[in-house]
C-alpha cells in the first residue's frame, strides 16, 4: 500500500515508529503508487537538479531580456554588484533565485517546482547551499524529496495554485519546501525540518497574485528572490530549536483558510494589486493585444 | 479523488517558460493536432479565443503553438526560436484574435492546418498545469485529454458499430478509459473519439481502416512521447 500523509503529523509518526528517514517515505510512495523502482525516481530527480543547476547557469550568462521589456538582466546585475549588502553568499543565493526564474519569464528551460511562477526558489537556495557547505548530490536530491513530500501534504490541505490560492500557494509552497529541504541537508531532526516549514508559512501567508498584464514577470521574479530568502532566515530559526509556536500542520491549515477567503481579483486574475496600479494599467496597454475581433451574443464562437 | 499527484509533479514537470497553461498546454495542443493531420503542416490559420486573445503575445504562446506544430515537446528549449525554425521547416502560420465566444473556455485555440490537400481543423483547450482537452475534431466533439492513446474513427452511422469497435480493441487487449461519440443527422456521419490505457498494433488499426464502413482512422499514440 503506497502512502500519502495527508498531515505532517503523520509523516513524522510513521518515520519515528519504522526508524527511517524523512525522505524515505517519500521515495516508497512513488515507487507504489506509480509503479516505479528506486533508480528511476533517484535519475528522475537526478534530471530535475540538473535542469535547476542548469536554469541557474543560463539565467547568469545568457541574454535574458522579456518580450515585455519588464523583465532585463537583472539577475546578472546582482550578481555583478561590487557592493555586497550582507556577505557574497546571500548575494548570489539572491542572484541564482532571480537567475533561474529570469529563464522562465524568457521562455527558457525549468523545473516547475511547485509551479512555473516558483521556479527559481529551489534552483536559488539548493545551489547555494551546496556550494556554501560543499553537499554531494545525493544529499540534495534527499532534501527535493523531502521538499516533495511538503508539497503533497499542502497540495491536499490547501493549494499550490495562484488561481487558487494566491501567492502564497505558490512561492509560499515553494519556500516551505525549501525550508524544510534545507534543515534536512544540514543534519537537522524532524522537527526542527517541519519547524522551519512552519515558519516559513508564517512568513508568506497572506501574499496575493497581483502580476502586471497577467504575465508570469512583475512581481513573480522578485517574489522569487524574497522567498529564497525567506527559506533562508526561517532555517536558521528553525535550526537554533526556536520554536513557530504554531505547528506545521495548522500552519497549513491557516494557508488554506486565507487562500479560500482571498477575494479573486488577487487570484491571478491580474485585476487588482500591483496589476491595478496606474503604472501596471498603463504597462498592460501596451503589451496586451488590442486588436481583438469581437462576437455578437449569438455568434459564440461556433 | 482524482490521480494522485506524483512527486514529479511538485518536483517538475521540466517545461518551457513562463506558465504551464499558456506554454506547456498550447503546446501539447499543437501536438495533437499534428497528429491528427499526420504531419507538419504547409501552413497553418491560429486562432486564439478569449483570455488567450489578449495575452497570448506576451506569454509566448505564439511561439508555442508554433513550436508544437514543428513537433517539438513541451521541454524542447527551441521552443522560443520556434518563428525563425518554422521559416526553415517552410511551414507558414497567421494568428487571429477573438474576444466573447462565449461557450468556449477562456484558453481555447483552434487550428485550420493544411498539408498538401489534407486539411483539419482542431479545437483544443489549455485547463492549467499543462493539461489539456482537445473538444472538437473536424467539428466532431472529442473531448480527449490526449495524455494517453487515442483514436478517432468517422464511420458510417450503422447498427452495432460501437460494440463492433469495442470488440476489435479489447481483442488487441487495449483497456478503453473514455468514449465519446457524436455524429452529423440520423444515419449519416459518426465520430467516436476513443481514450485507451495501452497503444494498438497496427494490424489493428489496418483491420479498423479496411472496413467499408469506416471513413477514416486517426490514431494519436501519446503525445508526449
Amino acid at each position: 500500500m503506497s502512502i500519502l500523509f495527508s498531515e505532517f503529523k503523520e509523516w513524522k509518526e510513521y518515520c519515528e515508529e519504522k526508524g527511517v528517514k524523512l525522505f524515505e517515505p517519500v521515495l516508497e510512495y512513488e515507487k507504489d503508487q506509480k509503479g516505479k523502482d528506486a533508480d528511476f525516481v533517484w535519475e528522475n530527480l537526478q534530471k530535475a537538479y540538473d535542469v535547476m543547476r542548469d536554469a541557474v547557469k543560463t539565467g547568469l550568462e545568457e541574454d535574458m531580456q522579456s518580450r515585455s521589456g519588464m523583465i532585463n538582466n537583472g539577475a546578472k546585475k546582482v550578481y555583478q554588484n561590487p557592493l555586497t549588502v550582507l556577505d557574497p553568499n546571500f548575494q548570489k543565493l539572491i542572484a541564482r533565485a532571480l537567475a533561474a526564474k529570469e529563464v522562465n519569464s524568457c521562455m527558457g528551460r525549468v523545473v516547475a517546482a511547485p509551479t512555473a511562477g516558483a521556479s527559481g526558489i529551489l534552483p536559488g537556495t539548493m545551489f547555494t547551499l551546496q556550494e556554501i557547505h560543499g553537499l554531494e548530490d545525493r544529499k540534495i536530491l534527499e532534501g527535493l524529496l523531502v521538499g516533495a513530500g511538503i508539497a503533497l501534504i499542502i497540495e491536499q490541505k490547501a493549494s499550490l495554485a495562484g488561481a487558487v490560492g494566491g501567492c502564497q500557494a505558490e512561492t509560499g509552497s515553494a519556500a516551505a519546501m525549501a525550508s524544510g529541504a534545507i534543515v534536512y541537508c544540514l543534519g537537522g531532526d524532524i522537527d526542527q525540518v517541519f519547524n522551519a516549514v512552519a515558519i516559513t508559512i508564517q512568513c508568506m501567508l497572506g501574499l496575493v497574485c497581483d502580476p502586471v498584464a497577467g504575465l508570469v514577470e512583475v512581481p513573480c521574479v522578485v517574489r522569487n528572490a524574497s522567498a529564497a530568502a525567506i527559506a533562508n532566515s526561517s532555517a536558521q530559526i528553525a535550526l537554533s530549536n526556536v520554536s513557530g509556536v504554531i505547528p506545521v500542520d495548522e500552519c497549513v491549515d491557516a494557508l488554506g483558510e486565507v487562500g479560500q477567503s482571498m477575494e479573486t481579483k488577487y487570484k491571478e486574475t491580474a485585476m487588482g494589486g500591483l496589476a491595478m496600479t496606474l503604472t501596471g494599467q498603463s504597462i498592460s496597454k501596451k503589451v496586451l493585444i488590442q486588436d481583438i475581433e469581437m462576437l455578437e451574443d449569438e455568434d459564440n464562437g461556433e | 479523488m482524482a490521480e494522485r499527484s506524483s512527486i514529479f509533479d511538485m518536483i517538475g514537470p521540466v517545461m518551457i517558460g513562463p506558465s504551464s497553461s499558456h506554454t506547456a498546454g498550447v503546446v501539447r495542443i499543437a501536438r495533437a493536432a499534428l497528429k491528427v493531420l499526420g504531419g507538419i503542416p504547409d501552413e497553418a490559420i491560429i486562432t486564439f479565443y478569449n483570455s488567450f486573445a489578449r495575452t497570448y503575445e506576451g506569454h509566448g504562446s505564439d511561439k508555442a503553438i508554433v513550436a508544437g506544430l514543428l513537433n517539438y515537446k513541451t521541454d524542447d528549449i527551441r521552443i522560443k526560436k520556434a518563428f525563425e525554425l518554422a521559416e526553415e521547416a517552410g511551414l507558414k502560420y497567421t494568428f487571429k484574435s477573438v474576444g466573447s465566444a462565449g461557450t468556449y473556455h477562456p484558453n481555447t485555440i483552434k487550428l485550420h492546418l493544411t498539408k498538401g490537400e489534407n486539411k483539419v481543423e482542431v479545437i483544443g483547450e489549455s485547463l492549467g498545469g499543462g493539461v489539456i482537452n482537445i473538444s472538437k475534431v473536424n467539428g466532431f466533439t472529442a473531448n480527449i485529454t490526449a495524455a494517453s492513446h487515442t483514436l478517432i474513427i468517422t464511420a458510417k452511422d450503422t447498427k452495432g458499430s460501437i460494440a463492433f469497435i469495442s470488440n476489435i480493441i479489447s481483442n488487441d487487449a487495449a483497456n478503453i478509459a473514455t468514449m465519446s461519440v457524436s455524429r452529423k443527422g440520423k444515419n449519416d456521419i459518426a465520430c467516436l473519439a476513443i481514450e485507451m490505457d495501452t497503444g494498438l498494433k497496427t494490424i489493428t488499426l489496418e483491420y479498423l481502416k479496411s472496413l467499408d464502413w469506416v471513413m477514416d482512422v486517426i490514431y494519436i499514440p501519446d503525445i508526449d512521447m
